[in-house]
């Protein structure tokens, strides 16, 4: 009996890193995707994305939005390392969602997609302001481009539009460049002005607007022109890595295979970009690509490897940190020359790009600056797509101690000169003065 | 013992043990002695015995702080000290930055007690520090006075500086603070340095250059010895009392002296280089002319000659001196006056130009209220004292007449000064009391003694005649001298009755602890801060950093052990200024500033619920006033409505969203404080506040003691998503 209990036990802990294959700093790609859908006609009708989602490793887990049942997190851990909004209409969460849940899933470091559509609901528009975008306050506007459109069997209303203004990221939609352009259709938005993380990847090209296609435009259009985002980004500061679209449709099976040409130009796509660029930006998001860890953070003075608790002003130091990429599957180095470092007190004293041995390690040696106070090693490494590394540790600098400064110092010899050539004329004089007569 | 009448067959036995006079006198004075170095003690005590054995106020909470880190870690490594939990991000050269005597004192103490195997905790020394130092000048007082003028008057000063509530004030038990050696120190100083000059011997000189290094490495104020020893010296000189005892003791004090007080790194070389200083050196060279000049008349027989070459002398002696001084100042090497200084001189000065100084409460001029209370009789004494001092004139009545004068002015100037006059004002008060009680007295007696001896004994002796002239003129006399004595103990037991209510009422609170009256006349405490601190301490990351103005800067370091931005020692105007501008700003202004320091707590002290007036929202001006000395966006006529500072609806609009106002009035709009009055009514103000819906964006409540006087507020991080 006992024996079949150590076995149980035996067996728990060696599977359990096993079954726990979630996301962790240790491996940062999301494993455990909920998708909610307004029905689960979508499930088949964009199953290509789904699929190529699920041949990465995914595990989807598909419940219709107003399912009672639906849950983010329970006793208090969450149970998805993201979440797809793939239900524009949805005017009510089943369950214990709400648009305050999904934010706190979102600052507890997990990722979103969100796409809305034409007719996106309350709701969904106020995820979307929780991130940062505006959508067209018109619920059923559209984006309209007479000149950029994608070119179709019938004349239409231009509504469906191929667009190609990328962002100029490779750690967000891949090395390889996207040819074809992208098919789209649904509603604009606008990125909020007041919001510094949010990014347009895909913007719609200047003679784009956002309108009602059915009726007669009477007043001027308040979204028009590249302000328009079709696909925003944004990189909360704890990391966690949100999509939003105005276009379910982007993702469907029949905008994937369909064959594009842009209005005006005489090269037909035999396949859209969409698939390209929707699997890449989802690498991106879940945090398959642009992820980075710093570790091993570690300063010492010249010539010794302790960390010492403070630093005396003029030491020579040394300081090295570890910069790795998360691949997807291993964390491989990090090869960059631009990742700087700061020895800050209310201002940088010292700045020095770190060099690095491609092999991850960075490092660098300088002289803590004649100030004393209490400074930071500050690395504030910010770049497109890629993490933001922020570290900083606070070191105090301390001054000189009584004995560490120059016992005799040349400048002062005539004062030591004149001290004992006084003593020692007083003692003749002492001594004259007494015995004379 | 021996004195006491004791049984019949006993007597003989006795007899032979019986005093004689001198002893018997030598025996009271001894054990009055004692009694008020006891009594010294104990009346201190009060603040124990009211509330506990905990350090008062502000800065003993510093103190404290470093007397443990001297402990702990020993001498050098306090020398050495480098306190970056103060003045966040710059940091304090704390051993380079205090007057070390205080804590090096309790620590010797402490050490004593250790090696006698008494277990006290360094805590209860640096509470009774204070007390024990008190008894101590009680002595000094004693000599000092028998040196000015006779064994009684000083008795007599004895018993009154023991009880004198202007000293009391600043030593009673838990006032941990510089002040309380000090003044042992200076009495001390000057009472030897008088006995120098008295003796002109160089022992004397060199205890009291000792004195007067004890004195610079404990207080600040030992610039009111560098400076009075020389005008006391220079007055002297002027009124021909040059001697060679003089020219002895001050110039072996100077010179010992200023060199043992450049040892103290926080003074280092300003006895040479600030100007300050510069009164003793001009007179130290003045000696050495005179000296000169002394040895060229002794030298020179015609007189003509002399007047020639002493006007020679002097005048140029005069030029050089005033080329050297104007040399060193246009090169910078002698430093111009301190602001602190100049507001001595001028009473006026710190209110137009540094308001941080202007700003604490101590630095105020003193009411003519606060002479009464602490001087009681005292006060009418003085002048009666100065006058017996003028009718005798020594060495040492000048010198006690020039304190007493000096000390008065700056006592006038600076309320925290009455402290530095209280020795004086005791000392010449006592011999008032002396000299009047030993004239009736004599009165009283002579009669008898003329009548059987024809010439009394001792003190009274050069008076007897006169005595025997007024006896045969005034009948009534000695019913008057009756009357006059029991008039004078009259007002001494009313003094001694005013000293012990106002110490027990007025001056034992620890301040960190306040006490109040409740509804039943029951007392109530609040202990609020402690409270706070101790949160912080618990609740609080190691390395947090808390912001708060600059008052309970100590406080938060030494019981809460964390990171404050800036604390009770003023030395960067810039770094206060930035936080008076974080909290006299809007909050998203504020919030800039509070990100850039660091900051990860902002507390501060509120008194609308308590009635607790000396709370952050009537301090606020001068922290709008210091903010807008350095930045001159913050304005204070903002914060006024017609020159008037309110807190109501009628406040200005910047005052009642600016954050102070804020973080002070979060949530208060919702509370009742007084039966009848509307929700949020102010108690310390007594009104009802004018913006009572407070959000607050990037702060966030985190503690808020149970009395509301302390409340702590968490800075939240940067939006996630923005």
């Amino acid at each position: 009996m006992g024996k079949l209990w150590l076995i149980c036990i035996a067996s728990i802990s060696i599977l359990l890193p096993f079954l726990c294959n979630a996301f962790s700093p240790e491996t940062p790609t999301d494993r455990r995707v909920l998708v909610l859908l307004d029905d689960f006609a979508i499930m088949s009708s964009h199953s290509l994305y789904f699929n190529a989602l699920k041949s990465r490793g995914f595990d989807l887990e598909f419940k219709l939005a107003d399912d009672p049942k639906i849950a983010l997190q329970r006793y208090g851990q969450y149970l998805y390392d993201a979440l797809i909004l793939f239900c524009p209409s949805v005017e009510r969460f089943g369950g214990s969602i709400d648009v305050a849940a999904i934010v706190n899933f979102v600052d507890s470091g997990h990722d979103l997609i969100v796409a809305a559509d034409v007719n996106a609901s309350d709701l969904i528009r106020e995820v979307g302001t929780e991130c940062g975008v505006d959508f067209d306050e018109d619920p059923s506007a559209m984006v309209i481009d007479h000149i950029g459109y994608a070119v179709s069997g019938t004349e239409g209303d231009h509504t469906l539009i191929a667009s190609d203004d990328f962002i100029k990221s490779d750690v967000i939609l891949g090395g390889k460049k996207i040819e074809a352009p992208i098919l789209f259709r649904g509603i604009g938005h606008a990125v909020s002005p007041a919001n510094s993380l949010v990014l347009k990847v895909l913007s719609a090209s200047p003679s784009a607007y956002s309108a009602n296609p059915k009726s007669k435009l009477s007043t001027p259009p308040p979204l028009t022109g590249s302000a328009i985002s079709l696909v925003s980004i944004v990189q909360a500061r704890n990391n966690a890595r949100l999509l939003i679209t105005g276009s379910l449709s982007m993702f469907s099976n029949r905008f994937f295979r369909s064959g594009v040409q842009k209005a005006g130009s005489q090269i037909k796509h035999e396949k859209s970009g969409n698939e390209q660029f929707l699997t890449e930006i989802s690498k991106w998001i879940f945090h398959e690509r642009g992820h980075l860890k710093a570790v091993n953070v570690k300063h010492h003075r010249v010539g010794e490897t302790d960390e010492p608790a403070l630093y005396r002003i003029n030491d020579e130091l040394e300081y090295a940190v570890e910069i790795y990429e998360w691949s997807g599957t291993s964390w491989e180095p990090y090869v960059a020359n631009d990742v700087q470092l700061q020895f800050y007190m209310m201002s940088p004293y010292v700045l020095k790009t770190l060099s690095s041995d491609k092999k991850g390690l960075y490092s660098t040696s300088f002289k803590v600056p004649d100030v004393y106070g209490v400074f930071q090693f500050k690395v504030e490494h910010q770049k497109l797509g890629y993490t933001s590394l922020s570290l900083s540790k606070q070191i105090p600098v301390r001054p000189y101690r009584h004995n560490e400064y120059e016992r005799f110092i040349p400048a002062a010899y005539p004062y030591y000169g004149a001290a004992f050539s006084m003593m020692a004329g007083f003692f003749i004089f002492s001594f004259a003065h007494l015995y004379s007569k | 013992m021996a004195t006491m009448p004791a049984s019949a067959s006993a007597s003989d036995l006795l007899k032979s043990f019986k005093l004689k006079t001198k002893q018997q006198e030598l025996l009271i004075r001894v054990s009055i002695l004692c009694l008020v170095y006891i009594l010294a003690f104990i009346t201190r005590l009060f603040s124990v015995l009211r509330y506990e054995s905990m350090i008062h106020e502000f800065d003993p909470y510093f103190n404290y702080r470093t007397t443990l880190y001297l402990t702990e870690n020993g001498f050098y490594d306090f020398w050495n000290w480098f306190d970056y939990e103060s003045w966040y991000p710059l940091g304090r050269i704390v051993g380079g930055t205090l007057y070390p005597g205080l804590m090096v004192t309790a620590v010797l103490i402490y050490r004593i007690l250790r090696f006698l195997r008494f277990a006290v905790h360094i805590r209860e020394v640096c509470v009774l520090t204070a007390p024990f130092f008190a008894s101590n000048t009680t002595l000094v007082a004693y000599f000092f006075g028998k040196e000015i003028w006779d064994s009684g008057a000083g008795l007599v000063a004895a018993i009154l500086i023991a009880v004198c509530p202007g000293y009391i004030s600043r030593s009673v038990a838990g006032s941990y603070d510089n002040e309380g050696v000090a003044i042992f120190a200076l009495l001390f100083t000057f009472y030897v340095f008088v006995k120098a000059v008295n003796t002109g011997s160089l022992a004397w000189c060199l205890a009291s250059a000792f004195g007067y290094f004890y004195m610079v490495s404990a207080w600040g104020g030992y610039v009111f010895i560098i400076n009075l020893i020389p005008l006391y010296v220079l007055v002297l000189l002027i009124t021909g009392r040059y001697s060679m005892r003089l020219y002895v003791a001050y110039n072996c004090m100077y010179i010992l002296g200023m060199l043992l007080a450049m040892q103290i790194r926080f003074v280092g070389f300003q006895h040479v280089q600030s100007g300050e200083h510069m009164a003793a050196m001009g007179v130290f060279f003045l000696m050495q002319v005179f000296y000169f000049l002394d040895w060229v008349k002794h030298m020179l027989s015609d007189t003509k000659l002399f007047q020639a070459f002493l006007r020679i002398t002097v005048t140029s002696a005069v030029a050089v001196g005033g080329i050297a001084l104007g040399l060193g100042m246009v090169s910078g090497y002698i430093s111009p006056w301190t602001g602190r200084f100049y507001s001595l001189l001028d009473p006026t000065y710190a209110k137009d130009h540094i308001p941080i100084i202007a700003s604490v409460s101590e630095h105020q001029p003193t009411a003519w209220s606060s002479f009464m209370f602490d001087f009681h009789i005292l006060l009418f004494l003085f002048p009666a004292g100065l006058y017996f001092c003028f009718k005798r004139l020594s060495d040492a009545t000048i010198f006690i007449v020039m304190y007493g004068l000096t000390s008065m002015y700056f006592a006038g100037v600076m309320v925290r000064l009455i402290l530095v006059a209280t020795p004086a004002v005791c000392l010449i008060s006592a011999i008032a009391v002396s000299a009047t009680v030993k004239n009736l007295t004599v009165l009283l007696r002579s009669k008898n003694k003329v009548v059987q001896t024809g010439s009394t004994k001792g003190s009274g002796g050069s008076k007897s005649s006169s005595k025997a002239l007024l006896d045969q003129s005034q009948p009534f006399q000695k019913n008057g001298a009756i009357a006059l004595l029991f008039g004078a103990f009259y007002l001494l037991s009313r003094y001694a009755t005013h000293c012990t209510w106002v110490t027990s009422e007025a001056y034992s609170s620890p301040s960190i602890v306040l006490a109040a009256r409740g509804a039943h006349g029951n007392r109530v405490i609040f202990d609020d801060y402690r409270e706070a601190y101790f949160w912080l301490r618990q609740n609080t990351p190691q390395d947090a950093k808390v912001m708060s103005w600059w008052d309970y800067g100590y406080q938060i370091t030494a019981m809460g052990n964390r990171t404050v931005i800036v604390d009770n020692n003023t030395w960067n105007n810039t770094h206060i200024a930035t936080v008076g501008r974080a909290m006299s700003s809007y909050e998203d202004e504020a919030i800039e500033i509070i990100r850039s320091l660091d900051v990860d707590y902002v507390l501060v002290v509120f008194g609308g619920v308590t009635g607790y007036s000396s709370d952050d929202i009537n301090k606020f001006l001068w922290m709008v006033r210091i903010g807008g000395g350095v930045f001159p966006v913050i304005k204070e006529p903002d914060y006024l409505v017609n020159g008037e500072y309110r807190v109501d609806k009628g406040a200005a609009p910047k005052m009642l969203n600016c954050l102070m106002y804020k973080l002070c009035y979060y949530r208060f709009g919702e509370m009742m404080t007084e039966y009848g009055k509307p929700p949020g009514y102010d108690r310390a103000r007594g009104v009802e506040i004018g913006n009572k819906d407070v959000k607050l964006e990037h702060l966030e409540e985190a503690f808020t003691t149970s009395n509301w006087i302390v409340r702590i507020y968490r800075v939240k991080p940067p939006n996630n998503r923005w």
